[in-house]
């Protein structure tokens, strides 16, 4: 089970925040608080697993955690999920979040929070994880944004307007570029060329031609 | 005006939304709480609004606030109000908010039950979703128990999409409703096989989390994933497989077995780390499982070890990480395979992540022994020394001493050396582990009596620089040591060398400052000091001696009389009191020092950590009644080694006052910690800022406590404990040439008499004889201890709900509650408390209830109408996989629908529609029982049959056994995957009598052939008791095993059934002779097939062939299936017009195919097995079983 999601920068401030589990609000933020606290003091080229904090339960959770660019993905998992199996899931979260947003930066991330939450939602429901396979999550995502700009003709609630004036820095582009020692690491996880991602989630043959920050 | 409202309510709607709201706060960042309160002002006025795209918005910000720690409980009405929104956008925002917000204690999401219901069943498939995700996050006991059964309907969804949210929920629902397991279970398990592979990822990952907890429980599942495991291509799915056979091996060492080899060619041929990586994990697992009696067993620990030795050895520091971390579970079992790599742990111990150094020190815990304990706790000694931060150093503290510790201090050799190691860690600087320190110097120092002369030396020397540890360390828990060391030389003060000096040292001044239990224990132990001084004194006749030390406490004792703790200063004026008082009988020359000593006589002994629970009640003793107030659970906590009963050690240790107060302090300081460690809000204390040694240069200019002592050989600017090593290397070479000239030389330098070295020349290293007489005294035990196990189980764990036995068949009283309407309630029969689920026992029951309904109440009829349909669609019965994977799961509910409309009278038929169906229907709905042992067919007792009607088989597959005036005995048999020849027969037996029948007892006479499993002891001839009574018109089933060893032909028993009748006249004995008959059906299982893997049965030619022909029939082909299907526990595999392949397995692993081929009005069946008397037996049945079509 995944116990929490965390996101935040590499100031400690949360862009997303999803526990699988009641807190309190005050809990909460203590919690992303520690996680940052645990996870911003470790070297660029350490191992990305930690064992648990405090705060969240107890001695068999693990705090899985990879580092873009700006922006801190953690997880927080009990001992019934693979380590390098969340290592590959956030990645796919982030892929997935470059393709819904083109070039996902942080800006996005706090601009859209709830949508990254619906992306979310459509990769792990209830602390479980519901699909790994990218071009799944994102035709879902697409038929509901399809819905919901069929629902929506008044009102523009969901962000037309542009951010105005900054110029993106890429997640994906910067935080492999970024860390040379990282990037190396992640394809040897994923064991290139035979399978392009050490989980080979899903069909192979669809799998392949959805990789292109990779090439 | 109006205009203007309306305008203004248009301009509020644009006026912020979350990007805005966003912006907002990044542009205040002086101010932000004040910018926040004001958007939350602004956003409670926007929902006071009416239009719901106002309110969405509202809420929309609401749960942005909700992130940045915000509480947003006060709009959970606001939010359900969203979350009502028809719009999809809206729908989702406030389902977004809710699985934020809410939680089981949020009073206002009872309100949700009937919109979740509506989302859940609506046409778009994403308003289902939103709902179901949402749901999986706020999912209440309430809320799991009314919706169960929607859920479970939609796990047979026509969209994947729907059916795997719908499949991944029902994990929430099991956990707050675990009544809803079995009845969901069978479908649970249809949908590991489902054809959308989300779907299936969805089912294994929802068993597996089952299982995880409760792996016995899922052990016939082990075939079906053993089937997956070798059949799946995607890697999530079979991760997740391998890892619950690592749950269930410990359970079945028959399955790890079987593992072994499929696992290891996973390990060779997979490229991705990870599913290499839970290979070797769950082999590492089955290994522990089968730890004896498998040949070939070393290769795959070799294999194992040698691939985590690559793991290690990588670069990327998460396989290093992971290697060490499976590394420490083949460590458990064979230490011998992982010492080998101590190059590499020790190499792991210099990384620079800490993760990694933690892992390796967890190795590093099972890799000592008698031979390298030394050397392994040296070099940690040096890691200590070397380690920055707090927090790594006491990871290092902790350690040193569990492995030192570790079963019963079975690796120590030389306890002196144990004792030095301890002193020395008694210098570190911002440990919070004093107490641990202290704990091991107590524990030592009174379970093993050779080293007490040692210890207390040692400890007086850490009394006398205690001025060092008072000074600089008091607000961290180093000086907890001194606790240990002040009881320690109090309680053995014979042993002291300079008592005087010791006591003054534990009367100086600088003592006050110490933390009030420690000094506590010095006011204690000075006057046990003082005692053992003044009996020396006397005995000596040194009475000035005496009287000046008399003198010493009365002048040193007032600064403790004055000490603000309570402890403190009662016992310091109790004991100035006495001393006064000894001090007049000492002027009048009266002798003393026997009374005084005689207070602390007696012999302390150690107390097993949990004898306290183990304590038998004695008769009579009500525990109910408080006398003190409660005692802390803290014992459980306790990790120490239990001792083992000790004969001679039972009496009970003499309540002494030192002893009290020491026990005292002990449970305090018990519960201190374990406060710690369960308060999430504790955290460890900052790194210490000064690190007085760090800056040293090496190791050997650390300053050494002084010690004067008579320690030999003291090897100048060395740490004590490197002596030790230096002379044990000494004295184990010694050991070895016993009768060498060089060890008389050797001992003539080794000034210390004291040593006693054991006298058995040994040449193993193994069998290193300790340098002490280790003594370790087991701890006590009460009399009479209760033997128990149960003391590690946690009562609260919520998944201990979730310990359902799954194969057992479903009762009725366990189905899903359905929603009813409350008419249906007030005209509640009695018979119908039972929630109604299976559609023959329903179907009076309906009739009955809408016939009430219509006289009642007409204008609700529609209504209900719907309602009724919506139960319908719920208990839509388990499909059968292979056909209904094309068939439209909507469709068919619409059928089931139909169908229980026709079974009503025909005034009910409305949908006329829906008649013209009733042909196809009947078919379907026959095929759709098909699967045994669904809840379906085992469920459903016979004792509910209602006459059928003539359409419909017979859906019972129990039969009748015997019946007479008094019982009526039905049965069932059934074979079991998991013990290969044997078979349940589940016999329910209802009284139909007026009379309770007790007492009864089942005598079956066996054959050669078959045997009745029976209770250990009982002979072949004794009547097996059936475990219940039954009372007038209760039916009840007992289920009994059998063994067969051949099964290719049918056979029966003779058997007859005793019992007592008791009514109002009296007691009559009866008897009911029955006759089992085990037909050869009855060893089949139903196992599905996939038409490849039976197409290659086929090939092989392994198969005998064998048919039959049967004219005359008139029935459908669907039902004739079906009727095959469930008689004689086939599946089908493929079916083509008239013409199906059918399979099934026997429980002794006999394939059985068949082709059925229909023809006009005849059936032929075509029948190859892997034993032709097998299937000649199985066809002659199947001919009966046809021939009655």
């Amino acid at each position: 089970m995944i116990k929490a999601i965390l996101i935040f920068n590499n100031h400690g401030k949360p862009r997303l925040s999803k526990f699988y589990q009641p807190y309190s609000e005050d809990t909460q933020q203590q919690i992303i608080r520690e996680t940052f606290h645990l996870v911003s003091k470790r070297d660029e080229n350490v191992c990305n697993f930690l064992e648990g904090g405090l705060l969240i339960g107890g001695s068999d959770n693990k705090l899985i955690y990879r580092h873009y660019a700006t922006l801190y993905f953690v997880f927080c998992v009990d001992s019934s999920e693979s380590e390098l199996g969340i290592l590959d899931l956030i990645q796919v979260f982030v892929e997935t979040l470059d393709k819904c947003f083109e070039n996902v930066c942080e800006l996005d991330l706090i601009f859209h929070v709830d949508k990254v939450h619906n992306i979310l939602a459509e990769m792990v429901m209830g602390g479980m994880v519901l699909e790994t396979n990218m071009n799944e999550i994102v035709t879902q995502i697409d038929a509901q944004n399809k819905l919901e700009k069929s629902e929506l003709y008044l009102q523009h609630l969901w962000g037309s307007r542009k951010e105005g004036g900054r110029t993106k820095t890429s997640l994906l582009q910067a935080g492999l570029a970024g860390a040379p020692a990282r990037a190396v690491s992640a394809v040897k996880n994923m064991n290139l060329p035979e399978i392009p991602r050490n989980i080979n989630i899903g069909d192979i043959s669809i799998k392949v031609p959805n990789l292109p920050s990779f090439k | 005006m109006a205009l203007k409202m309306v305008k203004g309510s248009i301009d509020r709607m644009f006026d912020k939304n979350l990007q805005d709201l966003v912006r907002g706060i990044r542009n205040h960042k002086e101010d932000e709480a004040k910018y926040i309160s004001q958007c939350i002002d602004e956003i409670k006025q926007e929902l006071k609004q009416d239009n719901i795209a106002v309110k969405a918005n509202a809420v929309c910000k609401l749960t942005y606030l909700q992130m940045l720690g915000y509480d947003i409980s006060w709009a959970a009405f606001n939010i359900i109000e969203v979350m009502s929104a028809s719009k999809f956008t809206f729908k989702r925002i406030g389902y977004l908010a809710a699985s934020q917000s809410f939680h089981e204690g949020t009073d206002v999401i009872m309100l949700t039950t009937n919109q979740i219901r509506k989302d859940l069943s609506s046409p778009s498939q994403y308003d289902t979703g939103v709902a179901l995700t949402g749901l999986s996050c706020f999912v209440t006991p309430d809320l799991a128990r009314d919706l169960a059964n929607d859920i479970m309907t939609l796990m047979s969804h026509t969209k994947p999409y729907i059916r795997k949210k719908a499949v991944l929920i029902m994990y929430k629902v099991f956990l707050k409703y675990p009544e809803s397991l079995r009845p969901a279970f069978p479908r649970l398990k249809e949908k590991l096989e489902d054809p959308d592979p989300g779907v299936q990822s969805a089912a294994v990952n929802v068993i597996c989390e089952l299982a995880r907890r409760n792996p016995k429980n899922y052990l016939s599942l082990a075939p079906l994933f053993f089937k997956l495991m070798t059949s799946s291509t995607n890697n999530w799915v079979l991760i997740k497989i391998i890892k619950l056979f690592g749950a269930l091996t410990p359970l079945e060492p028959r399955l790890g077995k079987k593992l072994i080899e499929p696992l290891t060619n996973l390990i060779h041929s997979t490229s991705a780390m990870s599913l290499l990586y839970e290979c070797v994990n769950t082999v590492i697992a089955v290994l522990i499982s089968l730890s004896s009696g498998m040949p070939n067993h070393s290769a795959s620990i070799q294999l194992c070890v040698q691939k985590l030795r690559i793991l290690i050895e990588d670069s990327d520091q998460n396989l290093k990480y992971l290697g060490l971390l499976a590394m420490s579970k083949i460590l458990k079992t064979h230490p011998k395979s992982v010492q080998s790599h101590k190059d590499l742990i020790l190499q792991c111990l210099d990384d620079k992540d800490e993760s990694i150094r933690l892992r390796a020190l967890d190795l590093l815990y099972g890799m000592v022994s008698k031979k390298n304990l030394m050397e392994i706790v040296k070099k940690l000694m040096t890691h200590v020394d070397k380690a920055e931060g707090t927090t790594y150093r006491d990871e290092l503290l902790t350690k040193i001493i569990d492995i030192c510790s570790q079963s019963n201090y079975q690796y120590i050799t030389n306890f002196e050396w144990y004792i030095s190691i301890l002193v020395e860690l008694t210098r570190l600087e911002g440990t919070r582990h004093g107490h641990l320190i202290a704990a091991q110097m107590l524990d030592v120092a009174i379970r093993v009596k050779a080293i007490r002369k040692f210890a207390v030396s040692q400890m007086s020397a850490l009394l006398d620089s205690a001025h060092l540890l008072a000074s600089s360390t008091q607000r961290n828990g180093i000086c907890e040591v001194l606790y240990a060391a002040a009881w320690i030389c109090g309680e053995f003060s014979e042993h002291l060398q300079e008592p005087h000096h010791t006591l003054e040292a534990m009367l100086r001044p600088k003592v006050t400052t110490l933390p009030g239990h420690i000094q506590a224990v010095y006011v204690q132990n000075v006057v046990k000091l003082y005692a053992s001084i003044l009996q020396q004194k006397e005995q000596a006749g040194e009475a000035e001696g005496a009287q000046a030390v008399t003198q010493l406490m009365v002048d040193r004792l007032p600064q403790f009389v004055q000490s603000a703790d309570l402890e403190v200063q009662e016992r310091a004026s109790c004991i100035l009191q006495l001393v006064k008082h000894i001090q007049k009988l000492q002027a009048k020359d009266v002798p003393v020092a026997e009374e005084v000593s005689a207070l602390f006589a007696g012999e302390l002994n150690p107390v097993a950590p949990k004898a306290q629970k183990k304590v038998p009640v004695p008769e009579g003793l009500d525990l109910d009644a408080w006398i003190n107030e409660p005692l802390s659970d803290s014992e459980s906590e306790d990790e120490r080694p239990r001792a083992v009963f000790h004969e001679e050690e039972q009496r009970r240790p003499k309540p002494r006052p030192s002893e009290a107060d020491e026990e005292e302090l002990a449970r305090r300081r018990e519960a201190r910690k374990q406060e710690q460690a369960n308060n999430p809000f504790y955290i460890k204390s900052s790194p210490s800022p000064q690190k007085r040694y760090q800056d040293a240069p090496g190791v050997e200019h650390i300053p050494v406590v002084q010690i004067d002592l008579s320690v030999p050989l003291k090897v100048p600017g060395l740490p004590m404990s490197d002596q030790y090593v230096k002379l044990e290397e000494e004295r184990r070479h010694r050991q070895k040439l016993e009768k060498d000239r060089r060890r008389k030389k050797r001992k003539e330098k080794e000034k210390k008499g004291k040593r006693r070295h054991s006298s058995l020349p040994t040449e193993s290293d193994e069998d290193i004889a300790p340098a002490q007489q280790v003594d370790i005294i087991t701890e006590e035990m009460p009399e009479n201890a209760l033997p128990s196990d149960e003391d590690d189980k946690d009562p609260n764990d919520p998944y201990r709900a979730l310990d359902i036995d799954l194969d057992k068949p479903l009762a009725d009283s366990e189905k899903l509650p359905i929603q009813k309407h409350r008419n249906a309630e007030t005209s509640k029969s009695p018979e119908k408390d039972v929630p109604v689920v299976e559609k023959k026992s329903k179907k009076p029951k309906k009739k009955e209830k809408k016939h009430k309904e219509k006289e009642r109440d007409k204008e609700k009829k529609k209504e209900k109408e719907k309602k009724e349909e919506l139960s319908v669609n719920a208990v839509t019965a388990p499909k059968d996989e292979y056909e209904d994977a094309k068939t439209e799961a909507r469709g068919e509910e619409d059928d089931a629908e139909g169908q229980d409309q026709d079974k009503k009278s025909p005034k009910h038929k409305k949908k006329k529609h829906k008649k013209e169906k009733e042909e196809r229907i009947k078919g379907k709905k026959k095929s759709k029982k098909q699967p045994p042992g669904s809840e379906e067919a085992a469920g459903e007792p016979v004792q509910n049959g209602a006459p059928e009607e003539e359409q419909l088989p017979p859906e019972s597959s129990y039969s009748l056994l015997a019946e007479n005036s008094y019982v009526k005995m039905t049965c069932d048999i059934r074979g079991s995957l998991q013990e290969d020849s044997q078979v349940t027969v589940a016999i329910v037996l209802e009284n139909r009598s007026s009379s309770i029948l007790k007492g009864m007892e089942l005598s079956v006479l066996d054959s050669l052939n078959a045997r009745m499993a029976r209770p250990q002891g009982s002979s072949v001839h004794d009547g097996v008791p059936v475990p219940f009574q039954l009372p007038p018109g209760v039916s009840n089933e007992a289920q009994y095993v059998f063994t067969i060893q051949s099964i290719v032909t049918a056979q029966k028993l003779k058997g007859t059934l005793s019992f007592i009748a008791k009514n109002d006249e009296g007691a009559t004995h009866e008897k009911l002779d029955f006759r089992l008959h085990f037909s050869c059906s009855s060893y089949l299982i139903t196992t599905p097939c996939y038409s490849d893997a039976f197409a290659k049965l086929l090939e092989s030619g392994d198969l005998s062939m064998s048919s039959v022909k049967v004219d005359g029939i008139r029935m459908s082909f669907q039902n004739l299936l079906a009727k095959i299907c469930f008689h004689h526990h086939f599946s089908v595999v493929e079916r083509v017009d008239s013409c199906a392949s059918m399979y099934s397995r026997s429980i002794q692993g006999h394939h059985v195919c068949l082709l059925v081929k229909k023809g006009g009005d005849s059936v032929s069946v075509d029948g190859k097995c892997s034993d032709s008397t097998l299937l000649s037996s199985l066809l002659e049945e199947m001919k009966a079983t046809l021939a009655k079509c």
